[in-house]
């Protein structure tokens, strides 16, 4: 099968970049699928069909990589990703009142995208701040010792 | 502040490489301001040396590796093969760290990065590797940038690259960032998605020393295990052991997390109490909070509880206390937490990020995990005790491919040892009694 969906030039250029680095085309796979992710937000069946297709791997074998891993997404999700920490210390500290909060506040639940495509919510595993718990990220940032007084004012940081 | 230095308020002499040069009151140092503390002087030192004999010295040292299994780092290096046979050999530094409870990677990563490139490039010499990768994990944004920083700084100043100064060695830096899965710790799984695939473990052996990445020589070791090699270069194998207080040599960074009143990360001799850990470092129990119990590892850990306050912790002594030193970072379960509550959490975590590969982890997890939540709902029956327990058995060491399950099965079996009646409560109550 052709692949409806083609890279672009800039695409393929940062894939053959990583491909230069391994002694193998496919083991730049993971590379090659958060470059794409990185510019088109997710990986849709047309992108996985074109990335497979210039690796010379089959979209099933490539498929079964991508959908090994929490942050490729198979879906498409909304324009902030909220990753809340889930783990031990952040239980033991109170996550589950922020999620809650998120819930009533963005209507959303885990694995939900807002309707207006602001945010997607996503739980996390331990975020490696534990002495800071609860912890969640937003996009690239991290934000720790979250209170229910904060989350209003982080919310609104983002469009 | 991700971090406070216990040290600053005390009064002692004690030896601290590994964070003497950390401090988040400013930015970490540059490649001038390492150098200045007698940074890349143990590189210099190490070039002069043959590989088998810096092999000899971190043998020597008795330095066991920080990433949980607590095997002499050295000894792993001298499986590797030295005979000419093999042109291309790998050296990888594990920053995977996801184990829940475990953030003392970070801390050394963001604090001095230059430390743990040095490590890594006379590691690497001793073992003759001319590649060698960082395998950063993705939620660690800052680390990122100042690990690529800091690996610009030493290629433009000769400590990386061809030609290492002016001897002739070369070896090239990558920086490889994951996409997200506690699995991807496992060396051999780790070896797997650097080569682009999914992240299941493989058979053991051939052992990663003899055919890793790609099929070559690979050793993989982890971040604060590496950050150890420059200290031990410089000051010598006996130094580093009387630097521990009891069973094991050097200092450890420990961790602690939870109800307590200043939860936090500490530069130690290997050794210290617990007590000691939790009382004076990290302040006591946070008011209105109770000790029940903690994970002396991280969350694949058996629980120490009150009798064993005054153990070391060293590796052979929390595992003569039924446990693992493992990360040596400490989560605490207070008296307001449910017991069960806590290890469905855990079991949660581990179900969901077992790999799916073999049989008794990948069904045997989700049944724990759903018998766990039965019982915290007020669903359990009597005889669901039993069935843990035969969980705890059937996924335990020597039954699945890797030890993830194994792990997983430390928290279950010493909460059902230790917790027993909490869960016996939640059974007769038919509710979890903490809600
Ligand atoms: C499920 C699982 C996850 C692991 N995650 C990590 C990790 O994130 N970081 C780490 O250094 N070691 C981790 N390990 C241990 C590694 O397999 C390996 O033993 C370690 O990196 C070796 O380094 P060391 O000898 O320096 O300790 C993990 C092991 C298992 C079974
Ligand atoms: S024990 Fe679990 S994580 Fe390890 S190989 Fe088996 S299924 Fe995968």
């Amino acid at each position: 099968m052709i692949a409806q969906d083609t890279l672009t030039t800039e695409e393929m250029a940062e894939i053959d970049h990583e491909i230069a680095l391994v002694p193998v085309r496919r083991a730049a796979a993971i590379e090659a699928l958060k470059i794409v992710q990185q510019h088109r937000g997710w990986i849709s069946d047309d992108s996985l069909q074109a990335i497979a297709d210039y690796l010379e791997i089959s979209p099933e074998e490539l498929d079964s990589v991508a959908t090994f891993y929490n942050l490729v997404f198979r879906r498409p999700v909304g324009r902030n990703i909220i990753l809340l920490c889930d783990s031990i210390s952040c239980y033991v500290m109170g996550y589950e009142k922020i999620y809650v909060q998120l819930r009533e506040r963005l209507g959303i639940g885990f694995g939900q995208t807002t309707a207006d495509g602001r945010f997607t919510l996503l739980p996390n595993a331990c975020l490696g701040t534990c002495d800071h718990a609860p912890a969640l990220m937003i996009n690239n940032e991290l934000f720790r010792n979250v209170t229910e007084h904060d989350l209003e004012e982080i919310l609104d940081r983002y469009h | 502040m991700t971090w406070k230095k216990y040290w600053t308020d005390t009064t002692d002499d004690m030896e601290r490489p590994l964070t003497e040069h950390i401090s988040f009151d400013r930015p970490c140092y540059n490649l001038r301001d390492y150098e200045m503390n007698g940074g890349y002087q143990a590189l210099r030192k190490a070039l002069t040396l043959s590989p088998e004999n810096i092999t000899n010295i971190v043998q020597a040292s008795d330095l066991k590796g920080r990433g949980g299994a607590g095997f002499n780092t050295g000894m792993k290096w001298s499986f590797v093969p030295m005979n000419g046979d093999y042109p291309v050999k790998y050296l990888i530094a594990n920053a995977d760290e996801m184990e829940p409870g475990t953030f003392k990677d970070r801390m050394l990563m963001e604090g001095n990065p230059h430390q743990l490139i040095e490590g890594m490039i006379i590691s690497a010499f001793a073992i003759q590797a001319n590649i060698s990768y960082i395998f950063l994990r993705w939620a660690y944004k800052k680390a990122g940038r100042l690990l690529k920083h800091a690996m610009d700084e030493a290629y433009a100043a000769g400590y990386l690259g061809k030609n290492i100064l002016g001897t002739g060695y070369n070896l090239e830096m990558y920086l490889h960032t994951g996409v997200g899965r506690y699995i991807c710790g496992e060396e051999t799984a780790l070896l797997n998605a650097l080569e682009g695939k999914r992240a299941t473990p493989r058979a053991k052996p051939p052992f990663p020393q003899v055919s890793g990445l790609f099929g070559k020589p690979t050793i993989v070791n982890n971040v604060e295990t590496l950050c150890n090699i420059p200290h031990i270069i410089n000051n010598g194998p006996e130094w580093f052991k009387s630097l521990g207080k009891g069973n094991d040599a050097g200092t450890k960074i420990y961790g602690v997390s939870g109800r307590v009143k200043k939860p936090g990360l500490w530069e130690l001799p290997m050794g210290v109490s617990m007590r000691e850990l939790i009382e004076d470092c990290a302040g006591g129990m946070a008011n209105g909070y109770g000790f029940r119990g903690a994970l002396p590892g991280g969350a694949s850990t058996d629980f120490l509880v009150k009798e064993h306050l005054d153990i070391s912790l060293d590796f052979k002594s929390v595992a003569v206390a039924g446990s693992r030193l493992g990360t040596g970072t400490m989560i605490i379960l207070d008296d307001h937490t449910c017991p069960v509550g806590f290890v469905h959490n855990l079991e949660h975590f581990f179900a969901q990020e077992s790999c799916g590969w073999c049989t008794p982890c990948r069904e045997g997890l989700p049944w724990t995990e759903k018998i766990l939540l039965s019982i915290e709902r007020g669903e359990g029956k009597p005889e669901d005790l039993n069935l843990l327990e035969t969980h705890t058995r059937f996924l335990g060491p020597g039954n699945t491919f890797c030890a993830l399950a194994p792990g997983a099965m430390e928290p279950l079996q010493s909460a059902l040892k230790y917790f027993r009646e909490d869960f016996e409560r939640h059974i007769d109550q038919k509710k979890c009694p903490w809600r």
